[in-house]
C-alpha cells in the first residue's frame, strides 16, 4: 500500500520537479533575498551591509520616487480604464457589424503583435511635433497639434494611445466574452422594448462583469511593471536614441513625465548601483501587486473553475 | 460616437415588424457602424503602413515630413543587413525565442498536466501560487537575480534568459492547465485501464489532444520572448554581441545623425516574422487569449 502510494508520489513529483525547482530559484529565493538586501546598503563591488529599516525611510523623501508614484498611478487611473473602455467598445462594435467582422477583427488585432519596442519608436515618429503626419494632418485641419513626447502634459497621453493601438488581445477576451452572452436574454429585453443602451446597461454589461475584474487586476499589474515603451519613448523622443545599453540617461523625458516606478527602481539599481535602496523599492512594489492580485485570488473559483 | 458603437443590431423578431422607419433607422445604424469600422481600420493601419513607407525612403528623406518616398529603396533592407550588426541581433533573437519556447513547453506541459488532470495534496496550493508567480512584476526579483547570474559570470549572454526556460514558466504553465482542464478525463481512465503510467497516458494519449492548447502557449512564448525588451535590457546590455532585436533597433546612427530609414527597415523586419505567423496560427492565438481570460 504505502509502496504504491509513495510511487504514485514520486511520479506526480517527476511532473512537477522542473516547475518546483523554478519557483524556488526564480521567485521565493529572489523574493527573500530582496527583503534581506532591501535592510542592507551595498552596490556591485561591495559587501551588503546591515542598515535595518534606513532604506525604507529614506523612501519618505525620495522626490524622484513621488515623481515616479505619481506617473504610474496617473497611469493606473488612465491607462487601465481606457483600456477597458476600448476594448468592450471595439468587441461590441465587431459583434454588431453584419460584413465583415473578422477582417474588422484581424485588422483591430494586428497592432497587439507589433514588438512594443517597434511600435514605441512608430509612435514617437508618428507624432514628431515638427515633421511627424500626425500634426502634419492637423495643420490641414486647422488644428494646432500638441507637441506628443516631447510635451510633459502631453507624454503620457501618447503613451495611453499607444495603448490603445495595441488594444488587440484585450479586445479579444471581452469579444469572446459579450459572445457569450444568451441570445436569448437580448430577445427578452427587446420585447420589454428596451434601446439599444438599455439593453447594453442591464444585460451586456453585468454578464461581463467578471471579465471587467479581470481586466482590470491584469491592467492594473500590468501597468505597475510598465517599462518599455515608457523607456524607448523617452529615448527617441529626446533625440538619444537608442534603445541598448545607455538608455537610462533618458528616463523619464521629458521632465520626469513618463518616470514610471520601474523606471526608477531600474535607475536605482542599475544606474547608480544603490542596491539595496533599489531592493526596497522592489519590496514596496512587490506588496502592492499582492494586494492587487489577492483581489483576484479571491475570485480563484472562477478563475480556475472547471470548464463551465 | 460610443451611442453608435454600443447600437445592437435589430433582433429577427422585430424585423419581421413591415415598421418602414424602423428599417431606415437600422440601415442608417448599419452605415454609421460601419463607417465608423473603416475610419477605426484606417487609424489601427496606419502606424503600419507609416513605417512601411519611410523604410523605403532615402535616408535624407526619412528626416522630412513626407510620407510618400520620392524614389523607392527597397535595397534599404538590403543595406540594413549588410551594413549594421542587424544579422547578429537577429539570430540573437531567433536563438532566444526558439530555444525558450521549446524549452519552456517541455517544462510546463507536465506540470501543466498534473496541475489539471492529477489529484495530489496541495494542488490548490500549487495553483494559486503560479497564478502569484504570474501576476509578479519582473522588477521585483531583478536585483537579487541579476546578482546571482553575475556570480556565475552568465551576465553578458543570454543565458540568463534560456536557463529559466529549463524550469517551466508560470503563465505557459497557467495557459496549459486551462486548456487541459477542457480534455474530458474519460480518455485518459481509459489509458489508464489499459495499463498506461501517467507519463505514458501524457505522451500518447493526452499531448495529441492538447495539440491546440499546446500550439497557444508555445505562441506566446515565442512572441513574448521577440519581443522581449526587459530581459535583454537587464542581462545583455553590457555586451553589444548579446543584443537582441528590441535592443539593437534604434541604434543605427552615422556619425552625424540617426539613419532613420534603416531603423524603421529594421523594425518592420522585427515584426514582420509575427505577423506572418499570426495568419497562420490565427486560430490557435485567439483561442489561446480567449482561455487566459476568467471564466465567469
Amino acid at each position: 500500500m504505502t509502496a504504491v502510494r509513495l510511487r504514485r508520489n514520486l511520479t506526480i513529483l517527476s511532473f512537477l520537479a522542473p516547475a518546483l525547482i523554478g519557483i524556488a530559484v526564480f521567485f521565493v529565493y529572489p523574493l527573500i533575498s530582496a527583503v534581506y538586501f532591501s535592510l542592507t546598503k551595498f552596490d556591485l563591488l561591495s559587501v551588503p551591509e546591515w542598515v535595518g529599516l534606513d532604506n525604507y525611510k529614506r523612501m519618505a523623501d525620495d522626490p524622484f520616487l513621488l515623481q515616479s508614484v505619481r506617473n504610474t498611478l496617473w497611469m493606473v487611473v488612465v491607462f487601465v480604464p481606457a483600456r477597458i473602455i476600448g476594448a468592450i467598445g471595439l468587441s461590441m462594435l465587431l459583434t454588431n457589424l453584419r460584413r465583415g467582422a473578422g477582417f474588422f477583427r484581424t485588422v483591430f488585432y494586428l497592432p497587439a503583435l507589433v514588438p512594443p519596442v517597434a511600435a514605441t519608436i512608430a509612435f514617437v515618429y508618428l507624432l514628431k511635433p515638427g515633421t511627424g503626419p500626425v500634426n502634419h494632418f492637423l495643420e490641414k485641419i486647422g488644428i494646432d497639434g500638441p507637441l506628443w513626447f516631447n510635451s510633459p502634459a502631453w507624454a503620457k497621453p501618447s503613451l495611453v494611445l499607444l495603448g490603445l493601438w495595441a488594444i488587440g488581445d484585450l479586445m479579444v477576451i471581452f469579444l469572446a466574452a459579450v459572445l457569450g452572452v444568451p441570445e436569448s436574454l437580448y430577445e427578452a429585453a427587446s420585447l420589454d422594448g428596451a434601446n439599444a443602451w438599455h439593453r447594453f446597461k442591464s444585460i451586456t454589461l453585468p454578464s461581463i462583469r467578471p471579465v471587467i475584474l479581470f481586466a482590470a487586476v491584469t491592467g492594473v499589474i500590468y501597468t505597475l511593471q510598465y517599462f518599455d515603451q515608457a523607456a524607448v519613448a523617452g529615448s527617441i523622443a529626446s533625440g538619444q536614441a537608442t534603445t541598448g545599453a545607455g538608455i537610462s540617461q533618458s528616463f523619464g523625458y521629458p521632465e520626469g513625465s513618463t518616470f514610471t516606478y520601474p523606471l526608477w527602481l531600474y535607475t536605482v539599481g542599475f544606474r547608480y548601483n544603490a542596491l539595496g535602496y533599489a531592493n526596497a523599492l522592489a519590496i514596496a512594489l512587490f506588496v502592492v501587486a499582492f494586494i492587487v492580485t489577492l483581489i483576484l485570488l479571491r475570485r480563484a473559483k472562477a478563475f480556475s473553475g472547471e470548464e463551465s | 460616437m460610443t451611442a453608435a458603437v454600443l447600437e445592437v443590431p435589430s433582433e429577427p423578431l422585430l424585423d419581421k415588424r413591415p415598421d418602414r422607419r424602423l428599417k431606415r433607422q437600422n440601415r442608417l445604424a448599419w452605415i454609421a457602424r460601419h463607417s465608423i469600422a473603416i475610419v477605426l481600420v484606417i487609424m489601427f493601419l496606419t502606424p503600419v503602413v507609416y513605417l512601411v513607407l519611410l523604410s523605403l525612403m532615402t535616408s535624407n528623406q526619412a528626416l522630412t515630413s513626407d510620407y510618400w518616398p520620392n524614389t523607392w529603396h527597397p535595397e534599404n533592407y538590403v543595406k540594413v543587413f549588410q551594413s549594421t550588426p542587424l544579422p547578429r541581433y537577429l539570430l540573437n533573437t531567433v536563438l532566444y525565442a526558439v530555444t525558450s519556447t521549446v524549452l519552456t513547453l517541455a517544462s510546463s506541459i507536465p506540470a501543466a498536466y498534473a496541475l489539471a488532470k492529477l489529484k495530489f495534496r496541495g494542488q490548490n496550493a500549487l495553483f494559486l501560487l503560479i497564478i502569484c508567480v504570474m501576476m509578479l512584476p519582473p522588477q521585483v526579483v531583478t536585483v537579487p537575480l541579476y546578482l546571482m547570474w553575475a556570480r556565475y559570470h552568465l551576465t553578458g549572454s543570454l543565458w540568463p534568459l534560456i536557463i529559466p526556460a529549463l524550469f517551466g514558466d508560470a503563465f505557459c504553465i497557467f495557459l496549459l492547465r486551462q486548456f487541459l482542464l477542457t480534455i474530458p478525463s474519460e480518455y485518459l481512465d481509459a489509458a489508464r485501464v489499459d495499463g498506461c503510467g501517467e507519463w505514458r497516458t501524457l505522451l500518447r494519449v493526452v499531448l495529441p489532444m492538447a495539440k491546440p492548447g499546446i500550439a497557444a502557449a508555445g505562441l506566446f512564448q515565442f512572441f513574448f520572448c521577440w519581443n522581449d525588451y526587459y530581459g535583454p535590457l537587464l542581462y545583455t546590455s553590457e555586451n553589444e554581441k548579446a543584443w537582441t532585436l528590441t535592443l539593437g533597433l534604434a541604434s543605427f546612427r552615422t556619425v552625424h545623425h540617426v539613419d532613420w530609414n534603416l531603423v524603421t527597415a529594421a523594425t518592420v523586419l522585427a515584426m514582420a516574422p509575427l505577423i506572418i505567423i499570426f495568419f497562420f496560427a490565427q486560430r490557435a492565438f485567439v483561442q489561446g487569449i480567449t482561455l487566459t481570460g476568467f471564466k465567469g
